[in-house]
């Protein structure tokens, strides 16, 4: 968890992130801003998604329309802090000349969109007109 | 672009023209997203609670325009762009966090 709140200290401070060890090749900076760049859209889009379920499906129930739309935010919302964490770690790792950080969020992340898509053909098969 | 001595330190891989493509994806990703919560906002809300939602939405989005205009501007400035700072990552990564926030309340 230190580990954890050290970055985020890192989120603000640019010097910091300088400090540590030499500048790597700027491809490099800019293919790992790339991929931060796809994790915040793919945030922006679970947070569309949930603005969707909202808005084009008012005649589910009102308990699974605000869970299910919650649950996209909520994806939503670690995606784009996860995006920042990522970044940042990857940028250390580089500067330092270690291994890129390995990560559990991407299978974390597909397990929660496929339970929200059965559920969500689950709600609109089944729970129509609740 | 230019050519001679600049177009032959230009990187045959375009990474810096693709990193602003990047940033423009996810400007116009952005967009749908603060259209939809607009549209949530105007829809069954008292007007007074939909503008100061709209508001504030408009104004998210603007600040996910500035921190793209702004990197994009240091992408093309020169040869070799500097890296992104942690300050402006933050900020576009903080800007997508507080549009869910204002979804969640919206949607509840």
């Amino acid at each position: 968890m230190s580990e954890f709140v050290r970055n985020i200290r890192l989120w603000f401070t640019p010097e910091r992130v300088r400090d540590e060890g030499g500048t790597p090749d700027y491809r490099f900076s800019l293919a790992n801003e790339r991929t931060f760049l796809a994790w915040l859209r793919t945030a922006l889009a679970l947070i569309g998604g949930g603005f969707a379920v909202d808005q084009f499906l008012p005649d589910l129930r009102w308990a699974w329309r605000v869970g299910l739309a919650l649950a996209l935010l909520a994806a939503g919302v670690l995606c784009s802090l996860r995006a920042v964490n990522h970044w940042v770690r990857c940028e250390r790792a580089m500067r330092r000349g270690e291994d890129l950080p390995a990560s559990r969020f991407p299978a974390l992340l597909s397990l929660v969109v496929a339970v929200v898509a059965v559920a969500m053909v689950v709600v609109v098969l089944v729970g129509w007109e609740g | 672009m230019s050519t001679g001595a600049a177009g032959a330190e230009r990187d045959p891989g375009l990474q810096p023209e693709r990193t602003r493509l990047a940033w423009r994806r996810t400007t116009l990703s952005a967009t749908v997203a603060a259209v939809l919560a607009v549209k949530s906002a105007l829809h069954g809300r008292g007007p007074a609670a939909g503008i100061v939602a709209c508001a504030v939405c408009g104004a998210l989005w603007l600040g996910f325009l500035g921190v793209a205009q702004h990197r994009i501007r240091t992408l093309t400035a020169g040869p070799r762009p500097p890296a992104l700072a942690p300050r402006h990552a933050t900020a576009a990564a903080l800007c997508a966090v507080a549009l869910a926030v204002c979804a969640a309340v919206l949607v509840v």
